[in-house]
């Protein structure tokens, strides 16, 4: 296949992710669709890998997958810290930090 | 055959991005992602990136999301309510500005290689042991800030979710320490089972000081040949 349709794939996910992030409210379900951003990244990063036949943009995919556990493992103690306070699992009841 | 699946895995890749936006229940919005990152798995695969799918498997569909199946479990992920319509409309078109913007800045970018179908495949590309030299020769810097920013990851987390007694406020600390307890209440003689024995020889104490009227009355009305030898027993 060409490298091409790996782009193609890799644009459609990152959009989804982004129209999820933008239409859910629940926090979990916006990490996941971050996640879901994430991995775009990773396919684009892993398809330029084979594309220019170095092996630098799988070690920056690696990189991503831990940020991206960094990010999740911090998202879900906020969640679960939320939870405890017995306040509202919603992003628009949370708007205490609003400008 | 590849073409083959490369159309199977993205499309299932595809299906669970939607699945995660579209369904309602966080649970199953989870398990719609991990669909997802095996069909991604399958593509790395199909780039000839090893290391990179297993660690996708191994590491992102497997513990990644084992740790979000827990909190899903633990919160609750009841339905939410929608969005307002302005999101809900403005949303998705934004997104779909979004993918327009990416296929003109990616397939029009004019680059050779995008048509072709990669490099040549050299022995050994994408296997850990290459990946495993880069990062510690050349990449060993962004190696070692990446261990750094886990440990820092995991230590805020503890302190996130742990349950603080910082919080609350005095008045209900001082409730709670002055409130009167029973005796042996968070001793090891409780933990032993003193307290029962403590009150079985109390309740003892009170029939025989109760005296033997009530004892009669009771062994009247409820005329049981098992409680009358019980309290037989005990006044013997």
């Amino acid at each position: 296949m060409a490298i091409g349709w790996y782009l193609v794939v890799s644009a459609v996910i990152f959009s989804t992710g982004a129209a999820g992030v933008l239409t859910r409210r629940n926090p979990l379900v916006i990490l996941l669709c971050l996640e879901l951003m994430l991995n775009a990244a990773n396919l684009a990063l892993v398809a330029f890998a084979r594309m220019h036949g170095g092996a630098a943009g799988q070690v920056f995919a690696l990189i991503v997958m831990v940020v991206a556990a960094c990010e999740v493992t911090v998202g879900l103690g906020l969640i679960v810290a939320i939870y405890r306070r017995n306040l509202p699992i919603d992003v628009d009841e949370m708007h205490e930090l609003n400008g | 055959m590849s073409v083959f699946f490369f159309f199977l895995a993205s499309i299932i890749a595809i299906a669970g991005a939607f699945g995660v936006v579209m369904l309602r229940n966080p649970f199953y919005s989870v398990l719609a992602l991990v669909c997802h990152l095996i069909a991604l798995a399958v593509l790395f695969l199909l780039l000839r990136a090893e290391f990179v799918a297993a660690a996708q498997v191994v590491v992102y569909a497997g513990a990644v999301m084992v740790l979000y199946l827990f909190v899903v479990a633990y919160v609750g992920g009841g339905d939410e309510v929608a969005a307002g319509t302005a999101l809900r409309i403005l949303g998705p078109l934004f997104a779909l500005a979004v993918a327009i913007e990416l296929f003109i800045a990616m397939l029009g970018s004019g680059l050779s290689g995008i048509s072709g179908k990669g490099a040549p495949y050299v022995l050994g590309f994408g296997t850990p042991a290459q990946i495993g030299r880069l990062f510690l020769t050349s990449y060993l810097l962004p190696f070692e800030v990446a261990s750094l920013l886990l440990l820092v990851a995991a230590i805020g987390a503890v302190v996130l979710a742990r349950r603080r007694r910082g919080l609350e406020d005095d008045l209900e600390l001082e409730r709670r320490l002055r409130e009167p307890r029973p005796a042996y209440t968070g001793t090891l003689a409780e933990g032993a089972g003193v307290q029962r024995v403590l009150a079985a020889i109390a309740a003892t104490e009170q029939l025989e000081r109760g005296g033997g009227a009530g004892e009669r009355d009771r062994r009247g009305l409820a005329g049981s040949p098992a409680g009358t030898s019980d309290g037989d027993g005990q006044e013997g």
